[in-house]
Order: C-alpha cells, then sequence, then structure tokens
C-alpha cells in the first residue's frame, strides 16, 4: 500500500522483509514489522542480533540489501531528508561532542534542523529542564557522568519535536539508579508528547516495564512478537525450578507441565507449568530427590529461551559508557 | 545546500579547534624542527650565503598545511563512528551541505596553522615584501581547499583506524617530498623519475607558487601554479561531495 499524503499513514513505522548483508553476513534477515503511532516498541535481543543495524537502516544511516521500509510514511531509500525530519535518534555509542557545552551541542543540532533563533532557545531551555540538567547547561560535556550524557542525547533527540524517537540501547553501561532514571523521562515525555519510540535493548526488564508491545529478535530474525503478557502466556504461567537429582522422565508424563529446561552441567531443571499453586504438589511427588524448590512467574527471559534455545546473557556488553569513551578516546 | 547547516558544522569545528589548545601547539612541533633544525642545520654545513633556509621556508608552510589538512579530513573515520558526525549524518541536511561544512571547518584549521608559520618565517627567516601577504595567503587557500578535499575523499572511503598509518606513508610523506619543498625540481642534476614524479605532484604547484610570491623564484610560470591547483582543488571536491554522499554508517 502506498501513502499518498502525510496525514494519511496509520502506522509509524513499516517494514516488509528487510534485509542487510555485510558481505556473506546477514546481519538483519527479512523483517517484518508494523509499529502503531504513539506506541513504545522494544526491540530485544541479544547483542548481536541486528538490532542496531534494524535501527541504522530506519533511520537512513545504512542502506538496506532488500526490503521496504517506510518511517512517517515516507521511503527510507526514496526519501531519506523527509525521513531525517522526522526522526530522532539517541545512538547506543556516544555522540555528543566532548569539547562542547551541552547547550552548545543543542544549539548546533537547532541550525542543523533548521530551528529559528527564538523557537530554538525556547525549546533548548524547555528540554534542558525535562532532562533536569538547566544547571549544567554551561559546562563542557566532558564534566558530564554516563548518566547526563544520555540524558543531553535524549533531550538532543526530541529537541526538533520529532514524530518518531530511536533509541539504541538508551541506558546500556548505566548503574541501576541512572537506568531507572532514564526510564522515568521517556515514558514521561514520550507519553506525554504521544512519540511513537523504537527501543533497542538486551535488558529484559526494561522491555517488559516500558514497552507496550515487544518484538524479540535473534540471528537477525524476529522470533515473536507482541505484548509482555501476551508474549509470557504463550508459553504459561510459572516456573518451577527443582534442584536435586529429578527424574525429567517421570515429569514428562505430567499434563500440567509444558515444557522442561535443564542447563547442561548443572544440576537444577525449569519447568513451564500451567498453575504452580495447583500443581506443585503433583510435581514434587513424582520428581525424585528434590533438594530445594523455587517457585516464580514466567519472564521475558523465559520466553526468549523459548524461542531460541538459549538465554539473554546479560552480562555481555555490561561493560560501562565511561569505559567506552575512554576506548574510544585512547584509539584516536 | 542549506547555508545554516555548513555554518552549524564550520562552528563546531572551530569550537573544537580552539578547546584542543595541545594539539594545536604541538602541531607546530614539527615544522619547526624542520625549518630551524633541518633548514638552518643545512644551510651551516654548505656555509655561506646558501640561503637554503630561505629555500625551503615555503615547502615547510606548504608541508605544515598538508598535514593539518589531511589529518583533519582523514580523522571523520573516527568521527562517523564517534562524535558529532554520526549526529551531523542524520540531521535534515543534504550531504553536500555536510562536505562544505567540514572543507571550510579543516581550511580554517588549517589556515590559522599556516598564517601564524608566515608569521613566525616573517619575523625570523626572510622579510619579503608585505603586500606579498595577499598573494601568499591566496595560495594557501588553495592548498588548504584541495588538501582538506583529499582527506575528506580518503577518510569518507576508508573504513578503519589502522588507514591512518598508510595515509601517512603512502599520500602525505610522497606529497611532501616529491613536491620539491627541500629541492628545485627545475634543477638540470636532478635524477629523472624524480622528476618526474614531482612534475605529476599537485603539491609541486602550491610549493611553487609559494616559493613564487615568498622569495621571487619559481620554476613554473605561476598561472600554470594556480591553474593545477584550482583544477586539482576541483575534482578532489567533485569526487568528496560523491563519496559524502555514499557514505554509510559504520558498525
Amino acid at each position: 500500500m502506498i501513502y499518498r499524503t502525510i496525514s494519511d499513514y496509520m502506522f509509524a513505522i513499516e517494514i516488509e522483509n528487510l534485509t542487510k548483508k555485510f558481505g556473506d553476513f546477514t546481519a538483519v534477515d527479512s523483517i517484518s514489522l508494523k509499529i502503531k503511532r504513539g506506541e513504545i516498541f522494544g526491540l530485544l535481543g541479544p547483542n548481536g542480533a541486528g538490532k542496531t543495524t534494524t535501527i541504522s537502516m530506519l533511520s537512513t544511516l545504512i542502506r538496506p540489501t532488500s526490503g521496504i521500509a517506510r518511517v512517517a510514511g515516507y521511503d527510507v531509500l526514496k526519501d531519506p531528508l523527509k525521513v531525517r525530519q522526522n526522526i530522532g535518534i539517541v545512538f547506543q555509542e556516544p555522540s555528543v561532542d566532548d569539547l562542547l557545552t551541552g547547550r552548545e551541542n543543542l544549539e548546533l543540532h537547532a541550525m542543523l534542523y533548521g530551528m529559528d533563533r527564538k523557537e530554538m532557545n525556547e525549546r533548548i531551555d524547555e528540554m534542558l529542564n525535562l532532562v533536569e540538567l538547566s544547571d549544567r547547561a554551561d559546562d563542557l560535556v566532558r564534566k558530564y557522568s554516563g548518566g547526563m550524557r544520555r540524558r543531553l542525547e535524549i533531550a538532543r533527540g526530541l529537541l526538533h519535536t520529532p514524530k518518531i524517537l530511536f533509541l539504541d540501547e538508551p541506558t546500556l553501561g548505566l548503574d541501576p539508579a541512572s537506568r531507572r532514571t532514564i526510564w522515568h523521562y521517556i515514558e514521561t515525555i514520550t507519553k506525554e508528547k504521544k512519540i511513537t519510540t523504537i527501543l533497542t535493548t538486551h535488558y529484559l526488564e526494561e522491555a517488559d516495564s516500558l514497552c507496550d508491545r515487544i518484538a524479540i529478535i535473534d540471528k537477525g530474525r524476529i522470533v515473536v512478537e507482541g505484548t509482555s503478557n501476551e508474549l509470557k502466556s504463550k508459553i504459561g504461567e510459572d516456573i518451577i525450578r527443582l534442584t536435586g537429582s529429578i527424574s525429567i522422565s517421570n515429569l514428562r508424563r505430567l499434563k500440567c507441565v509444558k515444557k522442561i529446561n535443564s542447563e547442561p552441567g548443572k544440576n537444577h531443571v525449569d519447568l513451564v507449568v500451567e498453575d504452580a499453586a495447583k500443581n506443585l504438589q503433583k510435581v514434587l511427588s513424582i520428581a525424585g530427590k528434590v533438594d530445594s524448590v523455587e517457585v516464580r512467574r514466567v519472564s521475558l527471559d523465559d520466553v526468549f529461551l523459548h524461542y531460541t534455545g538459549r538465554y539473554i546473557h546479560e552480562e555481555n556488553g555490561e561493560d560501562s559508557i565511561m569505559n567506552r569513551i575512554a576506548t574510544y578516546r585512547s584509539n584516536r | 545546500m542549506g547555508l545554516s547547516g555548513v555554518y552549524a558544522i564550520w562552528l563546531r569545528e572551530i569550537k573544537v579547534f580552539i578547546r584542543e589548545k595541545e594539539r594545536v601547539i604541538s602541531s607546530f612541533v614539527s615544522p619547526l624542527l624542520w625549518l630551524f633544525i633541518f633548514g638552518g642545520g643545512i644551510s651551516g654545513s654548505i656555509g655561506g650565503e646558501s640561503g637554503y633556509q630561505e629555500f625551503i621556508f615555503p615547502g615547510i608552510l606548504t608541508m605544515s598545511i598538508l598535514f593539518s589538512s589531511i589529518f583533519f579530513g582523514v580523522y571523520i573515520i573516527w568521527d562517523r563512528k564517534l562524535d558529532f558526525l554520526k549526529e551531523v549524518l542524520v540531521a535534515p541536511v543534504s550531504r553536500s551541505t555536510v562536505f562544505f561544512g567540514k572543507l571550510l571547518g579543516g581550511m580554517t584549521d588549517a589556515m590559522i596553522h599556516g598564517i601564524i608559520l608566515l608569521l613566525l618565517g616573517y619575523i625570523f627567516i626572510v622579510q619579503f615584501p608585505l603586500i606579498s601577504f595577499l598573494p601568499a595567503i591566496l595560495i594557501m587557500l588553495l592548498i588548504t581547499w584541495s588538501m582538506v578535499s583529499l582527506g575528506l575523499v580518503i577518510g569518507a572511503n576508508m573504513s578503519t583506524q589502522e588507514g591512518f598509518g598508510l595515509v601517512q606513508n603512502f599520500v602525505i610523506w610522497p606529497l611532501f617530498f616529491f613536491s620539491g619543498a627541500l629541492f628545485d625540481v627545475s634543477s638540470s642534476n636532478l635524477p629523472d623519475f624524480i622528476k618526474t614524479i614531482s612534475h605529476l605532484d599537485p603539491l609541486t604547484y602550491g610549493v611553487d607558487a609559494l616559493r613564487t610570491v615568498i622569495i621571487g623564484e619559481g620554476a613554473f610560470p605561476i598561472l600554470l601554479d594556480i591553474s593545477v591547483l584550482v583544477v586539482f582543488g576541483l575534482v578532489c571536491s567533485y569526487i568528496g561531495i560523491i563519496s559524502f554522499g555514499r557514505m554509510q554508517q559504520i558498525k
């Protein structure tokens, strides 16, 4: 379907069979997605799953190998300037200028987006206020903490009132407290201004608490898509973890046990169970020699495991944002 | 092409340049070593009124511009992975705007280097007529224009930072050594291959033009020098704009 005017596009983002190959390596493998206007959409997956490549194609920084992507109704290949006018982006790697002040970074951004002086100064003050950086606005960014840089980048991404905001791993490498602050900003700002937001993350908690809908992406493919609750209820309700010498063959016979996951080399077994409160007794009676029992709700990690056969290992790529900045600086 | 976009990108380069004082100061070390130690040393050992230091002064001036120009351009390899350029590439400005913003920024950097060195040379090496400042600066502008463009072409087409060393050894030093910065390209005693390559090196004409206006000795007519520089600058800018248009993000 081709949209003739800007006002009648229904989806903020429409992707059909989008593919990106780097030589023989397929980073993004024929993904299709529709993202509604006004929603916070999460691309959840481990490092190297193709999240950043997808965002780069949607923001016109990388040309797709094949497939179609429309952002705010515009084709990324045919109308890249129109796409760029309508999007804001916060990159995974730091992209504010160290040697400029926070305010100067925002001023340059405003000039690049053709804002006039009066509008520019008003918006800059408003955005600085919003991310609570007003009192540090005239310090060099070099003196900012990782969380402050991120907040400045979010303010910059929103400065020109984009219709769509891309956040590529917005809290990567931040400490838990800053992470929560950033979530708070993302939530209030995007809901208040009705900005469609696409964020990539490999933090389950982030996807769970922020996103209206989630697509799990692994090895360049979207494996499943839906709201957090939909995804969880698809695979069951509760997880029972049994530690000890467990008889898996006995457990297989139980109807309430939907799936059994065991990791090699570990003496515990995870059971996906329909209603743990009701069925726990039954499970324990035939499970063999049980040393300990743990019951919890299904998490997105279980969903991820269910569809990919692996856990998202969160320790990957966990080094701090300041370390990464330091690495780049020393490589210059 | 948006002028405010060009201005924004230029302004950023200038602010960063002014705040990186250490880098600016350290970039003067090697031209001053060449000029005073190498130039002074050779002059002294030849003895008498050889005028070698005066002779190489326009060459060293060109070298200083060459280094700051090309490195400025090649630096965008880093710039587009990190920093400001990535932000510029997603902004609604055309790639030729980005190219001209970068070009003007790099030319300003290199010209500040060049003018400071020109003044140092005027004070310590050769008192050329004051009226020669104007043509010297115009020629320096032509050299910075073509060399920053060349650097940006290289930077836009390279994808790894390992290329830095290659550029230094395979682009900058050959451009410099064949340019006649340190010797007379019209001398009949020159080996043929040096002479041939020197005539193909666009920088030769930059050095020659500066030498003509500063010490009044040139191997070629000044009009030829200027024509070569203009043509080379146009070609590099053209390729630069195309390269920027093709440039994609590096992962």
